[in-house]
């Protein structure tokens, strides 16, 4: 049975209580980890609603963070926006160009989409070193601001990221759960494992795509805002083909279908590079192996996970928020 | 002049981009896969053809070593990977998306395996002829002996490719198994064993692709990426489906990036294609030489 | 006996389409299974043929196993199947879908023969050898891959539904060239039809389901004249 809101608004603020505590015990590095693994979450969630589901595969979202990572910089930049309207500006932005990609995409089925979405994927952050405004491979600055002064004067940089990327996490993780249990969650669904029967009991196939579309790239922009966030710079090589492959693999690790997993996937892929240097540090330390040792993890088990728990692993499942009831 | 040399250019990157469809439509065909890790599988090849460069200084003895290795890689793939994830996955929400996920995985696998055995610095191949451009008078054209090379072995693959599938039985194995596998087994195809031969000689002619680009590029363990989305581009344009149409494809490809890049500016060639991709498939969704099947298929 | 299949019980997804099943056919018979739509005539021959594994029970081709075979070793053990709807690939021209049937095979001699022998038995392929095979007639499509089978030089040949969708004289001629075929080459046939007089009328032996199970078995002329199984089954 699926939680009613209020239940899982009161869970969510006490896990916010929670990372407050955690955020205040330990090391600066770990608070930093936390931020990632929190935008993590917001852009692994954006995958499971859009091909867990609504059913299409995106291979580009990387490419939609970063639409939504440059929106939020140039506002800031140009126009001096405020933070927060900054990350506004980066969701409208990507679900705008997400509109239109949709638009293409819901015409589309599994590997044109993935291919399509990984053209992109390729192609459009390097379209930055072309355009000057953009900033080029030296990137622009990005300074959401110092945090605000009654959190004390020895408040870290640092942790008002967290603080924002976590809040901003828990507050998508609300919206993206009532809204898989609403109206749209049940027509993707229906659209997914039966879209012919779903055609024909009256749902508007095309335009409830391109909805999925349009609302995850929204949700990948704001993910994408903040890691240019905590990074305070934007550049093209912020988002690498591989950042693409890592949050469908988080969403892949997750179980695709499961919205809780995400903070699973995401914590694999933030723990991923720890453990790799832990192992190539006892491994000898040789820097090409060290460089390569976390994208060879996190393949290695992309590819265990689709042969032999292709519905996610089973860690993901006690954290299970949404038990899948196929009935 | 210009238009020529322009067109040229546009041939001989365009006969790249077909041999890399040209691989891609031969997995799609047989497995129903797009197979992501072509570039991974290439560039684990043209790094074998490097390291056969750095030791004998012969690139036409990289060539084939390569070659081999990518049809080795290619049905390893299939084999390890494509046949236990079809035994395993035949239903549920990742039906549509394992292969898409597997390929992809076994692409960082291939890549991080590379960057972990030679590195991730660039390295250069040493073209075996001229990359100079040819000489008229007093006019130098872009358009090199390395040119001329490329489109050559290009046209001298597409030719075996033709006399392969039309002329003898393992093509007509190969086609009756990408067509319809259930009839070519009960007509007595080893269709398991087609498709892994299918796998095999798409790796290597992926190889081929990587080992004709490189030298007017360099290596690295990403350096074949965009090379996979132009070929899925051109593989597009020809249908997904079609061998003629993916070399086709590559070549309009080829042509017309050449001549926004020539003409028009350089910043716009990426864009362009990924237009020109999108457009495609929204207008002519079967690709130009798309069959009847649709892309639902 | 040369086909003998026993306690035969199969599924098709979620049901058990056929249920401990058992019969047998002897060398040279043209058998005909005849049921209605439904009765698991398909299942049976996709299970023959490899395409399907069953739940329980056995089936042997001259004392060989047929079960947990996959289809192209049942080919080589001269066990053809020419499946229901899809028979030919359309992609491949005519000459091309003859010459699959004969691809896994050494003889080349022999298998050059035998493709002018099914020319000879259906004149019409010849006139379309360079033809796409989407361009054929349902009925030149049924003779085709009947054609493929026989360029393998088939020992016992099963055939799903061979007149669905063709017109009664086309059926007629499929019919009659598969007699004669047969009664030259030794062949065994076991046919599945919906259409049972027509089948009955060229069966050594007629086999009867019904809801995956067994109503009937005997020689073709006993059971055309069954009264009962004419009002049940026969549908007349």
């Amino acid at each position: 049975m699926r939680k009613s809101r209020i239940k899982l608004a009161l869970e969510l603020i006490a896990i916010a209580i929670a990372l407050f505590f955690l955020g205040n015990s330990v090391s600066d590095f770990r608070v930093y980890e936390g931020a990632t693994v929190a935008l993590y979450v917001i852009a692994i969630c954006s995958i499971i609603l859009l091909t867990g589901y609504s059913g299409q595969i995106s291979l580009g979202h990387g490419a939609l963070m970063a639409v939504g990572a440059y929106a939020a910089v140039l506002a800031r930049y140009y126009w001096h926006t405020s933070g927060l309207l900054s990350l506004i500006i980066a969701v409208l932005a990507a679900a705008l160009f997400g509109l239109f990609l949709g638009w293409a995409a819901a015409r589309l089925r599994g590997p044109y989409l993935a291919g399509t979405t990984l053209a992109l994927a390729v192609g459009l952050p390097s379209l930055a070193n072309q355009f000057h405004f953009l900033g080029g491979e030296q990137g622009l600055n990005f300074d959401i601001g110092a945090p605000p002064k009654f959190l004390g004067s020895n408040f870290s940089t640092t942790k008002w990221y967290f603080w924002i990327c976590s809040l901003a996490a828990l507050i998508i993780f609300w919206l993206v759960y009532n809204l898989l249990h609403s109206r749209f969650g049940r027509q993707w669904q229906a659209m997914r494992s039966a879209p012919v029967s779903a055609a024909i009991s009256g749902i508007n196939i095309a335009r409830s795509k391109v909805l999925a579309f349009t609302i995850s790239s929204g949700v990948a922009g704001l993910a994408g805002a903040l890691l240019v966030m905590t990074l305070n710079l934007v550049t093209p090589s912020a988002f690498p083909l591989s950042l693409s492959f890592a949050i469908v693999t988080g969403a892949v690790l997750a179980g695709i279908t499961r919205l809780g997993g995400a903070v699973v996937g995401a914590l694999i892929i933030v723990a991923i590079p720890d453990i790799a240097d832990q192992i190539a540090i006892k491994a000898g330390g040789v820097e090409r192996v060290s460089a390569n040792l976390p994208g060879f993890i996190t393949s290695l088990l992309l590819i265990l996970t689709i042969l032999f728990a292709p519905n996610g692993a089973n860690i993901g499942k006690f954290m299970s928020l949404r038990k899948k009831k196929t009935s | 002049m210009r238009l020529l040399s322009t067109f040229l250019i546009g041939v001989s990157s365009g006969s790249i981009y077909s041999l890399m469809a040209l691989a891609l439509v031969l997995v799609w065909r047989s497995t129903r896969v797009v197979n992501f890790a072509q570039a991974g599988q290439a560039i684990a090849s043209t790094y074998l053809g490097y390291l056969v460069i750095t030791h004998t200084n012969n690139y036409w003895l990289a060539l084939p070593v390569a070659m081999v290795a990518g049809a080795v890689i290619g049905a390893l793939a299939d084999i390890a990977l494509i046949r236990p994830l079809n035994r395993r996955i035949k239903s549920g929400p990742v039906l549509e998306i394992a292969p898409v996920i597997a390929t992809l995985g076994l692409l960082g696998l291939i890549r991080s395996l590379v960057g972990m055995i030679w590195g991730g610095d660039l390295k250069q191949y040493r073209a075996p002829v001229s990359i100079n451009g040819f000489t008229f008078g007093h006019t130098t054209i872009p358009f090199s002996r390395f040119n001329l090379l490329i489109v050559f072995t290009a046209i001298v693959v597409m030719v075996i490719f033709a006399f392969v599938f039309q002329r003898t039985g393992l093509g007509l194995a190969l086609r009756a198994a990408a067509f319809q596998p259930e009839i070519a087994r009960l007509a007595g195809v080893r269709v398991d064993l087609v498709r892994t031969i299918g796998w095999a000689i798409a790796g290597a002619t992926g190889a081929i692709a990587g080992v004709l680009v490189t030298p007017s590029t360099s290596l690295s363990p990403n350096s074949l990426d965009l090379l996979l989305v132009l070929g899925f581009v051109s593989a597009v344009i020809g249908g997904l489906e079609s061998l003629i149409g993916a070399v086709i494809g590559g070549l309009i490809l080829g042509i017309g990036l050449a001549l926004i890049l020539e003409y028009v500016s350089t910043s716009l060639a990426f864009p362009a294609a990924f237009v020109v991709l999108i457009l495609i498939l929204i207008v002519k969704p079967a690709g130009l030489f798309g069959m009847k099947r649709g892309r639902d298929a | 006996m040369t086909l003998q299949v026993t306690n035969l019980s199969i599924n098709h997804d979620a049901i058990e389409a056929v249920q401990d099943l058992t019969f047998s056919i002897n060398e040279g018979e043209l058998a005909a299974v005849i049921g209605a739509n439904g009765a698991g005539k398909t299942t049976l021959l996709r299970a023959l043929s490899g395409l399907k594994n069953p739940k329980s029970g056995s089936a042997t081709w001259r004392d060989n196993s047929m079960i947990g075979k996959r289809p192209e070793d049942l080919v080589r053990m001269g066990i053809l199947h020419v499946s229901d709807g899809k028979t030919v690939i359309p992609e491949l021209t005519v000459k091309e879908n003859l010459a699959l049937g004969g691809l896994w095979r050494k003889d080349k001699t022999d298998v050059a023969k035998a493709t002018t022998e099914v020319l000879e038995l259906f004149p019409k392929l010849g006139q379309r050898l360079a033809q796409r095979a989407d361009t054929l007639s349902g009925g030149e499509r049924q003779m085709l891959a009947i054609g493929r089978c026989l360029v393998a030089r088939p020992e016992l040949l099963m055939l799903d539904e061979p007149s669905l969708g063709l017109a009664p004289i086309i059926i007629e001629q499929i019919f009659t060239a598969l007699n004669d075929l047969r009664k030259r080459t030794g062949l065994t046939v076991l046919l599945v039809e919906q259409n049972a007089m027509s089948a009955l009328e060229i069966a050594d032996k007629g086999i009867i389901i019904n809801l995956g199970k067994l109503v009937a078995q005997g020689a073709a002329r006993d059971l055309i004249n069954d009264p009962t199984l004419q009002a049940a089954y026969l549908g007349y």
